[in-house]
């Protein structure tokens, strides 16, 4: 193996690394706040690859109706509950109407606009939109009513709700794949070794992302209630934050990195309706080993991950998978041997 | 679930209870439901084509969906033996369900049809090609060309081994060595280290062992990484999609398959040829659909089987007994080559595989279509 060849793989790597990061980020963002391993991180990424790659087709996408059932059931759940909480027929009504507002919004604008010639930017945000706003319905439907159940409950419902959505996304995208034209095709070299245009988007708008989310958690009022929340949530509820809102408001935010990660690798490889899974377990490994606690870990794991998966499809690619795993028992045994017994309370 | 297996019965068949002791009666088992779906509906759609009756003989049909699980196409298999008494029993199109019939029409000494490769067995015949008929057919063409060396990138499942399994013996024996022996999975989203090697292996083929969408994507990846050589394509990547998301780095790639799904594309010589316009005809028919399934062959090749199998064996039998039973099985081992749409089947008492070596078909990607080889 020469320079050249190592600098391909490196930047291979680091590039799927950099989608591993953004997931890794979003599954410690939502352990962080909710306590749920978020298994499913990785369907928003197959949804929001095939959602745009619907767009490009100008066919109205299966996440319209998805987000359209996920809005109703929601808006039945909430009516229904207030009704039964005593609350006048006009306060359950505007409760149940609330959720149908963005999701109703967001689907007419696809449906009117899928038909149409549209430029690129604004179908990808039409996407991102489309699967942003499950986020919060899926928060709802799934795991509200729990939040106050054990990690282990949430984990089980988390792995529900990972084969839910891909029997959905089956249902909605259908079994074939697509591939997205790339964003930007520029071949730029780097000393000997070739980079493509779009490896070059994957990072800046990775790194660009883990900026704003800096600056999102350090710096605004919606970031530090969510930090509260992760750090006690009791005594966040107490300085008047509804665990609710920030169960919501996370959720929210997993979807659009999942989403915006699926737009992101589309154009590098075909994406199939359970393509997300494995990737967003990459992410999930590298969450892992960052401890579900440590965003700067999260991060420099992932990219690690997509570097030993890159360096080990090159000299043992049956095996590759297996590598990459195998990776997180050391991880764990390392961690599990600094665990104080402060740190077991949690 | 009950409901709609006794609809769907019941539309396919007509009435099930004018089932006269003399009839032809076949069970179908499909999976009309679940992950096999995709490939049980069309399948399903060409049961409309079947004719009413063979040599006078009325034939009633009853389908049963097993929803692509194992257990229920079992129980499907037990209703088929026990209550219905079929003569010959033709499903599952998934692997694990056709496996969990076989020993079922065994035991009760009743013909199985496969529609999807499985483990075959006195009374199992398979439908489907086995990877080495359709290796068969790429390595003459990979001799012709001249390759001398030859990289493999394939699913690191159960289908690359296969190819993997029928291709090693054939390049021994033809002196190309396997410079390369690359594996992916169909959710990986970057193939390019796998590339890599291959290019700096600079074989003068790859052969890329992959299925429908995902197949181009070692090919996307090894032509943008510089590779120049031949690259070649299995039946699993034998369908548009390979130029659909492939475009122009696919352009050039032999791809082989099953003559099925080519009808008038095929050379006039191919003995398939005829019958693959049959097929189209009836499937036009049967779907609306210029879009030919693969199988939705295997259905009509059933039918075709039937058609030839049934009338020999009716000359010492009357349907509906033990006898009639073995008679059809032995028709089906000594009938011979049988021409169907998928290529020329020679079924015998000791290969219930049984394609010919005149079954594969080259084909070449050419401004974004299948052209085929002579």
């Amino acid at each position: 193996m020469d320079i050249t060849i190592a600098g391909m793989l490196a930047v291979d790597g680091l590039t799927n690394g950099a989608i591993y990061a953004l997931l890794g980020l979003a599954t410690v963002m939502v352990f962080a706040v909710t306590r749920v391993i978020f298994i499913p991180q990785g369907e928003f990424v197959a949804f929001g690859a095939l959602t745009l790659a619907m767009f490009i087709d100008h066919k109205v996408p299966g996440t319209v109706w998805l987000l359209l059932i996920m809005a109703l059931v929601v808006a039945l759940q909430e009516g229904v509950g207030a009704v039964r909480a005593g609350a006048p027929f006009q306060q359950a009504l505007t409760r149940a109407v609330k959720p149908l507002l963005i999701p109703f919004m967001t689907a007419g604008l696809s449906i009117w606009l899928a038909p149409h010639e549209l430029p690129m930017w604004s179908m990808v945000l039409l996407s991102l939109a489309l699967v942003t706003a499950m986020g919060p319905l899926l928060y709802r439907l799934a795991y509200q009513s729990l939040e106050s159940a054990t990690p282990l409950v949430l984990l089980i419902v988390s792995v529900g709700v990972h084969f839910a959505l891909t029997g959905l996304a089956l249902l909605f995208f259908g079994p074939e794949g697509f591939r997205n034209p790339a964003f930007w095709d520029e071949r730029l070299q780097i000393g000997t070794v070739p980079i493509n245009g779009q490896a070059v988007i994957i990072f800046v708008t990775a790194l660009l992302f883990i900026v704003a989310l800096w600056y999102f958690f350090g710096n605004t009022l919606f970031g530090k209630a969510l930090r509260a929340t992760a750090v006690n949530r009791n005594g966040a509820r107490l300085m008047g934050i509804s665990t609710h809102t920030a169960g919501q408001l996370t959720f929210t935010l997993a979807a659009f990195i999942g989403a915006l990660s699926g737009l992101l690798i589309g154009p590098t490889t075909t994406i199939l309706y359970d393509s997300g899974f494995l990737i967003g377990l990459k992410g999930f490994v590298a969450a892992v080993i960052a401890g579900l606690a440590s965003y700067p870990g999260a991060l420099v794991v992932a990219l690690g991950v997509g570097l030993v998966e890159a360096f080990s499809s090159f000299w043992a690619s049956a095996f590759k998978e297996v590598i990459v795993f195998a990776l997180i028992l050391p991880a764990l045994w390392l961690r599990s041997r600094h665990v104080t017994d402060d740190e077991e309370e949690h | 679930m009950k409901l709609k297996q006794t609809l769907v019965a019941m539309v396919t068949m007509g009435a099930m209870s004018t089932a006269a002791w003399a009839d032809i009666t076949i069970g179908v088992n499909l999976s009309l439901t679940g992950g096999g779906a995709a490939l049980g509906l069309p399948m399903q759609s060409m049961i409309k084509t079947f004719p009413s009756s063979i040599a006078g003989e009325k034939v009633n049909v009853i389908v049963l969906d097993d929803a692509s699980d194992p257990g229920k196409a079992a129980q499907n298999a037990r209703r088929f033996v026990n209550q219905d008494k079929v003569d010959v029993i033709f499903g599952g199109n998934l692997t694990p369900t056709t496996m969990a019939i076989g020993p079922i029409a065994t035991e009760a000494k009743t013909v199985q049809i496969s529609g999807a490769p499985g483990k075959d067995g006195e009374f199992v015949f398979i439908l489907p090609q086995g990877f080495s008929v359709m290796a068969h057919a790429m390595m003459q063409h990979i001799k012709a060309k001249g390759v001398k060396t030859l990289g493999f990138i394939g699913y690191s499942d159960g289908y690359g081994e296969g190819w993997l399994k029928a291709m090693e013996p054939m390049l021994k024996e033809a002196n190309i060595k396997l410079v390369g022996v690359e594996r992916f999975a169909r959710t990986d989203t970057s193939v390019t280290p796998q590339a890599l090697k291959l290019v700096a292996a600079n074989p003068d083929a790859v052969l890329v062992v992959a299925s429908g969408s995902i197949a181009p994507m070692p090919e996307i990846a090894l032509r943008d990484r510089g590779y120049k050589g031949l690259t070649y394509q299995t039946h699993g990547a034998a369908s548009p999609d390979l130029m659909r998301i492939g475009g122009k780095a696919v352009e050039g790639t032999f791809v082989v398959s099953g003559p099925a799904i080519f009808a008038d594309k095929l050379p006039a010589g191919h003995p398939s040829r005829p019958v693959s316009m049959d097929f189209a005809k009836k499937f036009k028919e049967a779907t609306g659909s210029d879009k030919l399934s693969p199988f939705a062959g295997h259905s009509y090749d059933f039918m075709v089987v039937m058609e030839k199998a049934v009338p020999i064996a009716l000359k010492k039998a009357k349907p509906g007994t033990e006898a009639f039973r073995l008679a059809l099985l032995d028709a089906l081992n000594t009938m011979g080559r049988t021409v169907i749409s998928h290529g020329v089947m020679n079924w015998s008492a000791s290969d219930h595989w049984g394609y010919t070596n005149e079954t594969g078909v080259m084909v070449v990607v050419k401004n974004g279509a299948f052209e085929v080889l002579n």
